[in-house]
């Protein structure tokens, strides 16, 4: 499947890199949706505009370049509605409260934990998960720069490495080992297998860079 | 088969090692051509693309999911369970509890002996997060929404949360019988008073490591279906073996109307070598909903309810002579496997008896139950605590005698196992060699002159520490058997059942059987961790897994070549001890022109398939094998805001012939990085002096170490002893002792830097300020 949207690695718009402060708030933004409606519903917004949890809903998501119309329960997050609705189990739950960074996916090119994000947030967004990276049954650059440096031990928590790998490159094709650290830091790792990591990270990048910008 | 074709099977030219004649013993490798090199794992490809399915991606036609409702108080008797609410709640299928008559099932737990009885859903809650009752719904919010709506009373009882408490008069007892496990767990050798009147120098120290919890990445849970009466479980587990074996004691059913699938896991650090309560109720739930249960803990349950490393209170006192030799270690500890016989105290004082040369030693150790979750073992179980304790001490003494902590160690160097019965020798000890090339791989020395050139005064200060350790297992042993199928086209089948829990099992057993048949390893298909499939293994843990498994690989592919032979030595008609294999062939030692490929050969040709079966042979007698490590390490500590960074580390470890170096650095790395978890960080937190509760049930509040706090300068040394009588490959454990010495070798440098001695985990920023407030008044 190839995705409709940027892969070239020009600019996308986010400047020269995601920077840690912007990814933490990207991710952020769930939560600071969730506190506006109780706000206006404090300042006693009419309740029918504010949406039930279990309420159904229809959405439109655009994931790896695909449209996808769906119905589901205001509440659920796109983690839950990637991996148990859409099949796409690439994307991992670690903790579904934003600490491990195992559901990261990119959305509008940046890193963002899909357990902090509800699917009805995700309209209007260009979805990308682990699948989205491979060309058909070939590994995306940062796939083969991981598998090359054994970046991984049990690889539960190596799809959302993957991506937050991949939108690190996106913004910053050739990122300093410092930066390379600091755009992992929101990824756990239980195995420990950073060291590794941080070399395939750095390999991804040149990769990318000799493939001229290809994923 | 064409010559092109085969060469995409085999590795030209090379000769594979020659067969053993049957029933005789292979010769131990010497050079090899592809065991130890950096090869990609051969599940890369599943691992990174995402095709990869973990139990928790499992995902079946009109499947349910499962919540539990657990626990909230540390101490409680459940009054009465009302579900009526629950059951009616649209999307609701099933609610059990333990009033159900289906769930009304025992639960065991046991530690050295002793056995306690306790239910699936036991009406009396001994910890925050036992299993009060059960939900399966269409989705996982349904099932939450559910959990919510069930309400249960409880008599919340007086808890008991402080294991240095838990004997005290007056302590709220966990269990009618009192709080105490079993009677003091006691060590002795030589005469310890005699060792301190014949010391120069003693010592003595108290020190204590925090509770630590697994949390491997993917939750604990599993997926649960029955056709009929016969059950299939997809778990995250260490071993689907000992799954099958737990499932099928509970349900009373035959082990063959069990199936446990494991193909992948993410992470178990030995809390998931057992099935879980969750298990049982996940196929409880799918039998009464005939649909199948998807149940995967949450992650406040991974923290409350699956195990943990348990605190470790020691006290350790060092008889030491003036040249150095240690003359008497007397070493006591107390500690928990929390609610129920869980190994509160297992082998925390293994190194104490056993790593250095000591004729002298007592060990006492003391089992208590507290109002917390069980223990189960955690990497290395006891190891990393009792290195806390006895590597620092060491560090004192080599102060304390004006030695260099490197040549204290060197100087204490065993060659047999003192602590065991007979004091059998190890079959191969690198110890020296971990000390000596690690510290020379480091500049150890160089380090601590240029440490002390510099005068390490301003508010950062630099400091080197080092640490030693050793395992107590690392061996294997028997039983495990592979089948090794040889296809039409001279393409391989490996099977067997252990898991490869992302150590890289399936990798390192590619490799042996690439080693031995000469074929290419991403040629060999693999069939592993299913009771329904493959052959009998024990749990991946305990460092175990290479040493117990590669032999058997190696025994499988020597079978599958002597049966090779033997047809082509009728095909060829010649005599078998003359042929050797080539590159997918057999060719006649004496004449060249006899030469047969796989492909022709009748045998295979008629049966379409040549099975090699291999068993894991008896270790051998009256030895011990353990792996063996030393680590080294830098940290600059900032004297203003107690904050430690780690410059770098070198691990030097022992775990006799490195079978894949890519794995094998990755392990060690990771070690390390577990192991400063345990120095800087990680400790379970519970409201001791009111409610009882886990305060920091998150990744948030319990930290593990992030990207960040790992060196980029981190060395990985592999010593190779050439353990030639250990088993068939040579190989030792590595899992463990790689996180045994880490976190001593952390305070030691920490001490180096500072002048202050650390003797609670984690060195946290406010331990390490009040410490140096404390020293700055001091004077």
């Amino acid at each position: 499947m190839k995705n409709d949207h940027d892969h070239s690695g020009k600019k996308t718009g986010f400047g020269p890199g995601v920077t840690r402060r912007k990814f933490l708030k990207t991710v952020g933004s769930g939560a600071a949706i969730a506190a506006a409606s109780d706000a206006l519903t404090a300042r006693g917004i009419a309740k029918a505009d504010v949406i039930k949890p279990e309420a159904i809903v229809r959405v439109n998501l655009s994931i790896n370049g695909i449209r996808r119309s769906l119905v589901v329960e205001s509440r659920w997050s796109l983690l839950y509605v990637l991996r148990e609705k859409l099949g796409l189990t690439g994307t991992k739950v670690g903790c579904e409260r934003g600490e491990c960074g195992a559901c990261t996916v990119l959305m509008d090119q940046v890193p963002r934990y899909a357990c902090l994000t509800l699917a009805v947030e995700a309209q209007g967004s260009e979805i990308v998960t682990l699948e989205g990276l491979m060309q058909g049954e070939k590994l995306g650059a940062v796939q083969q720069a991981f598998a090359e440096h054994d970046a991984f031990q049990c690889g539960y928590c190596t799809p959302g490495q993957i991506m937050a790998a991949e939108g690190l490159l996106r913004g910053n094709p050739a990122p300093k080992p410092d930066e390379i650290r600091r755009a992992m830091s929101g990824n756990l790792c239980r195995c420990g297998a950073y060291a590794h990591i941080h070399r395939a990270v750095g390999r991804a990048a040149e990769l990318k860079g000799k493939k001229g910008g290809a994923s | 088969m064409s010559d092109q074709e085969k060469s995409l099977y085999y590795v030209e030219e090379l000769p594979v090692p020659e067969t053993p004649l049957p029933g005789k013993s292979p010769a131990p490798w010497k050079g090899t051509r592809i065991i130890g090199k950096a090869v990609p794992r051969v599940d890369a490809y599943e691992r990174v693309s995402g095709s990869a399915v973990y139990p928790s991606d499992v995902s079946l036609p009109n499947m349910l999911y499962g919540a539990i409702l657990r626990c909230p108080h540390p101490n409680a008797r459940v009054k009465n369970v009302a579900t009526a609410r629950a059951e009616s709640m649209p999307g609701v299928h099933a609610v059990i509890s333990g009033q159900t008559a289906a769930a009304d099932l025992e639960w065991t737990y046991s530690s050295r002996g002793v056995r306690l009885k306790s239910k699936l859903f036991d009406p009396r809650c001994r910890h925050e997060g036992e299993t009060v009752a059960a939900v399966a719904a269409e989705t996982p919010y349904l099932a939450w929404d559910a959990v919510r709506a069930i309400d249960v009373a409880y008599a919340v009882l007086p808890a008991v949360s402080d294991e240095r408490a838990a004997l005290d008069q007056g302590a709220a007892a966990v269990h009618d019988q009192g709080n105490r496990v079993a009677p003091p767990d006691i060590y002795e050798r030589g005469d310890v008073d005699r060792g301190f009147a014949e010391a120069d120098v003693v010592l003595e120290e108290s020190y204590r490591t925090e509770c630590e919890i697994h949390t491997p990445m993917e939750p604990h849970g599993c997926v649960a279906n029955w056709d009929g009466d016969r059950l299939t479980i997809w778990e995250s587990t260490q071993g689907v073996y000992r799954v099958q074996q737990n499932v099928a004691e509970i349900l009373s059913l035959p082990l063959s109307k069990v199936r446990v699938i494991g193909h992948y896991m993410g992470g178990g650090f030995g809390s998931k070598l057992q099935a879980g309560k969750y298990t049982v109720i996940a196929a409880l739930l799918a039998k009464m909903t005939g649909r199948p249960v998807k149940m995967i803990l949450s992650r406040e349950e991974t923290y409350l309810a699956v195990g943990n490393r348990p605190p470790s209170n020691m006290t350790l006192r060092a008889g030491i002579k003036k040249d150095g030799t240690l003359s008497a270690l007397d070493f006591t500890c107390v500690g928990t496997g929390g609610a129920y016989p869980a190994g509160g105290i297992s082998l925390v004082d293994w190194q104490v008896r056993d790593l250095y040369r000591c004729p002298h030693v007592r060990t006492a150790g003391t089992d208590v139950y507290i109002n917390a979750g069980p223990a189960r073992p955690f990497r290395a179980p006891g190891h990393p605590q009792g290195a806390w304790a006895l590597e620092q001490m060491l560090d004192a003494l080599a102060e304390a005698v004006g030695m260099d902590p490197v040549d204290l160690r060197l100087k204490n160097i065993a060659l047999y196992s003192q602590a065991r019965d007979g004091q059998p020798p190890y079959t191969s000890t690198g110890f020296k060699d971990c000390l000596e090339k690690g510290a020379a791989a480091f500049g150890w020395k160089q380090a601590r002159q240029q440490i002390a050139a510099a005068g390490n005064r301003g508010v950062i200060r630099r400091g080197v520490g080092m640490a030693g350790g050793m395992w107590v297992a690392g061996g294997g042993r028997p039983p495990s058997t592979i089948i090794l199928k040889l296809f039409a086209d001279g393409s391989v089948n490996l099977n067997m059942g252990a898991s490869d829990i992302g150590t890289g099992t399936k990798t390192v057993m590619s490799l042996v059987v690439a080693e031995e048949l000469g074929v290419k390893p991403e040629i060999i298909q693999i069939e592993h961790a299913d009771t329904g499939t493959t052959q009998y293994a024990t749990p991946s843990g305990g460092s175990k897994t290479v040493p117990t498994e590669s032999p058997a690989v190696r025994a499988a592919a020597i079978s599958l070549k002597q049966q090779l032979l033997e047809i082509a030595a009728r095909d060829l008609a010649v005599d078998p001890a003359t042929l050797s294999f080539r590159a997918g062939s057999i060719v006649s030692r004496n004449d060249p022109s006899k030469k047969i490929n796989f492909t022709e050969l009748s045998g295979l040709k008629q049966r379409g398939v040549v099975v090699g079966i291999g068993y894991r042979g008896p270790n051998p007698e009256n030895k011990v094998t353990n792996p063996f490590a030393a680590q080294f390490c830098e940290v600059e500590v900032n004297t203003a805001t107690g904050e430690v960074r780690i410059v770098r580390f070198l691990g030097a470890h022992d775990s006799g012939r490195v079978m894949s170096r890519l794995t094998y650095d990755n392990q060690v790395f990771g070690g390390i990085t577990m192991g400063i978890g345990l120095a800087m960080t990680e400790a379970r937190i519970l409201d001791k002096t009111h409610t009882g509760k886990m305060v920091n049930r998150n990744w948030h509040d319990y930290k593990l170490p992030t990207a960040l706090d790992v060196p980029e300068d981190l060395v990985s040394l592999p010593i190779e002893p050439d353990d030639t009588e250990a088993n068939t490959t040579g190989a030792k454990g590595l899992g463990e002792p790689v996180t045994i010495p880490t976190a001593a070798a952390v305070a030691n440098a920490v001490y180096h830097a500072t002048g202050v001695r650390i003797t609670q985990t984690p060195m946290s920023p406010v331990q390490l300020c009040r410490r140096l407030a404390e020293r700055r008044k001091e004077g």
